[in-house]
């Protein structure tokens, strides 16, 4: 029976979670409950962490693109948080830079959202994956998802896709997604994408990411369409660890 | 005029959503009982707030199916939130599956396994360390990451066997779309509870894919089963009509009491409201996340739900352990029924703060409230309960394929 866990401790090597704490009384022992402070501490940072513009358009000119800049509606943070609407627009005056760009058959817009740090960290290794040199990048703060549909109608573009800094979870406060939207126009729901979460190191690496987006505006394209018609049907991965319990469906 | 001068009666005369439009204003209205109405209908909001400090538990019970929720959302608004712990405490609701949820002295836990791949080993470890640590007595119900019919039988199979292996007296859920726990039943999948997130009004409900009709099929389908006498599990939480433009312009809370209509339509073993799942934009901060869970508590229990309440927030709300625990305790003296168990109060799949096994403890602890006796029993049996780092021989981690 080796490997069998014998003593609580070793359920920790099953899951992320916050498993075999330890106890205090009722209570959590002082070291599990002062990392969980920490770790609250680091995801609120990560929320109200402001983009680095320049080192992101710095990293990207390196990888040969010349990305645009916007803002939407909203003039700060706390506005962002309590008014997803203002997130979903532009703000007026950047509405123009957008118009001297030729109509591209895909734009990328690169968006703080809830989590700066996940852009910090994982946009231009995303961008760099991807390899799309034809795209027009816009850098977007305090936008939502949709600011990409006010965008992407702006440009004239055929299809938008939206890397997004995800709401930060305690143990992971860089995860990143990406929202792909065919025709974008304001107005459009989130029925009418597709989206990829969790992109991360610990979660959805970035070269698979890369290849599963790639994957989906072949997809796209072939049905010129994004959404619930658009179903992933790329074969599932295996699982992790095989099924123990019970029979397979 | 002022809230508290409006007459109950003319809740009934003037619905705040059209009762032709709305299938679940007709549930409201057609469902009203006149009799049981009889001991409030000449009160206003006002004199019911006063009717409700000074009644008895039986005569709260009495009115339950003669007050509408409109009704008990306005009588909330001007009521204290002591006010709203003094009036649940006294509402006593029970129901049943494999154990007993909802008697008096008893706190029941929600057990919530989450994994981020729905990782059946990942989820096995912290169904076990939930167990260890006295949770799991309402229902183990995993948010499962996917929703795909294929993920859910799998999930299924993977729970009941560990109720059976250990022999549990507890349900298990996985809460999947109503239409995916259909086709699970019908391939014959061992489903206890059904699952489903409801809202207050038919467009809301629309928004979560179901109506009226499709949550009558689940309930008689899970019926044909035979396997308990509650069988419904639904999640409610404030805003999220709002945030589907579904709301009719009716105020978010009023809008969260019409779904506990929807609920009681279908006799559930559990309701739980998600209240600070949705975002600051709905409940901005520690104190708005407060009042509404006492608020939903409240009106679920006066409308004679076995309501839980998943104290929790986001990380870009305004809140930290601080306000849970505040909202915990104060729930806890107001008789919740339930609440969550997340292992360290951190969910790993749905990216927000909770309440921990080790929190449930705290209240059990602090306020001398038990578990479900059947699942109190079993934890004896279990050899449950020792702080110690050695797992007890009955709970052996093999047996749930673990190793």
């Amino acid at each position: 029976m080796a490997g069998v866990p014998m003593s609580w401790r070793d359920l920790r090597r099953f899951t992320p979670a916050r498993v075999a704490l330890g106890r205090a009384g009722n209570g959590l022992p002082t070291a599990a409950h002062l990392q969980f402070q920490a770790a609250h501490a680091a995801a609120r940072d990560a929320v109200h962490a402001r983009l680095d513009v320049p080192a992101l358009q710095a990293a990207l000119r390196a990888l040969g693109h010349d990305p645009l800049f916007v803002r939407s509606a909203c003039p700060d943070r706390r506005t962002y948080l309590l008014r997803p609407d203002l997130g979903r627009r532009l703000a007026e005056p950047d509405r123009a830079a957008l118009r001297s760009v030729a109509p591209p058959d895909l734009a990328l817009v690169i968006c703080d959202g809830l989590s700066a740090t996940a852009i910090d960290r994982h946009a231009a290794p995303l961008v760099a994956a991807l390899d799309l040199p034809d795209a027009p990048i816009v850098i977007a703060e305090q936008g939502r998802v949709a600011l990409g549909d006010d965008i992407g109608e702006a440009l004239g573009a055929e299809a938008v896709a939206v890397l997004i800094g995800e709401r930060p979870g305690l143990s992971a406060p860089d995860s990143l997604g990406v929202y792909l939207t065919w025709q974008p126009r304001r107005g459009r729901t989130d029925a009418e994408r597709n989206c990829i979460s969790n992109i991360r190191p610990e979660g959805l690496p970035i070269a698979q990411a890369a290849a599963k987006l790639r994957w989906l505006l072949g997809a796209m394209r072939l049905l010129r369409c994004t959404g619930v018609a658009l179903k992933d049907e790329q074969p599932l991965p295996a699982p992790r660890t095989p099924l123990r319990l019970g029979e397979q469906p | 005029m002022a809230l508290a001068d409006v007459p109950l009666a003319r809740f009934l005369a003037e619905p705040v959503v059209p009762y032709e439009t709305d299938e679940v204003t007709r549930l409201i209205l057609d469902g009203h009982d006149e009799a049981a109405f009889a001991p409030i209908a000449s009160l206003t909001i006002g004199e019911l707030r006063n009717w409700l400090l000074a009644a008895e538990p039986a005569a709260l019970a009495a009115v339950r199916a003669g007050i509408t929720p409109e009704m008990v959302a306005g009588v909330s608004k001007i009521m204290r939130l002591q006010d709203l712990v003094a009036v649940a405490a006294k509402c006593r609701v029970v129901t049943r599956f494999r154990d007993t949820i909802g008697l008096p002295g008893r706190l029941s836990v929600r057990l919530q396994p989450n994994h981020p791949t729905d990782d059946a080993q990942g989820i096995a470890a912290s169904v076990l360390d939930g167990l260890l640590l006295g949770a799991g007595d309402a229902v183990i119900g995993i948010n499962p990451a996917t929703d795909s019919l294929e993920s859910t039988h799998r999930l299924l199979t993977m729970l009941d066997a560990v109720r059976e292996r250990y022999a549990i007296p507890t349900q298990t859920c996985v809460l999947a779309h109503v239409t995916t726990t259909l086709r699970c039943i019908e391939r014959g999948a061992p489903v206890d509870l059904v699952f489903q997130s409801i809202g207050g009004t038919e467009a809301a409900n629309r928004s979560f894919g179901v109506d009226l009709a499709l949550l009558a099929e689940a309930h008689a389908a899970a019926r044909s089963l035979g396997r308990g006498e509650n069988l419904m599990y639904f999640e409610t939480g404030q805003g999220s009509a709002l945030s589907a433009e579904a709301h009719h312009g009716v105020d978010q809370q009023t809008i969260e009491a019409r779904a506990y209509a929807v609920a009681r339509a279908f006799s559930p073993l559990l309701v739980n409201s998600v209240v600070g799942f949705i975002g600051p934009e709905y409940l901005h901060d520690g104190k708005q996340i407060t009042r509404a869970g006492l608020e939903d508590h409240f009106c679920g229990k006066l409308l004679g739900l076995p309501m839980g309440v998943d104290v929790c927030y986001t990380n870009h709300a305004e809140a930290d352990q601080d306000d849970m625990d505040a909202l915990l305790t104060l729930l806890g003296v107001a008789g919740v029924t339930f609440v969550m168990g997340v292992p360290g109060a951190d969910d790993v799949m749905l990216s927000y703060q909770s309440t921990s096994f080790h929190d449930a403890l705290y209240l059990r602890g602090a306020l001398g409230l038990r578990p479900a006796p059947e699942f109190e029993a079993w934890l004896e049996r279990m050899g449950i309960g020792a702080a110690s780092e050695r797992l007890p021989a009955a709970l052996s981690p093999a047996l749930i394929g673990l190793g």
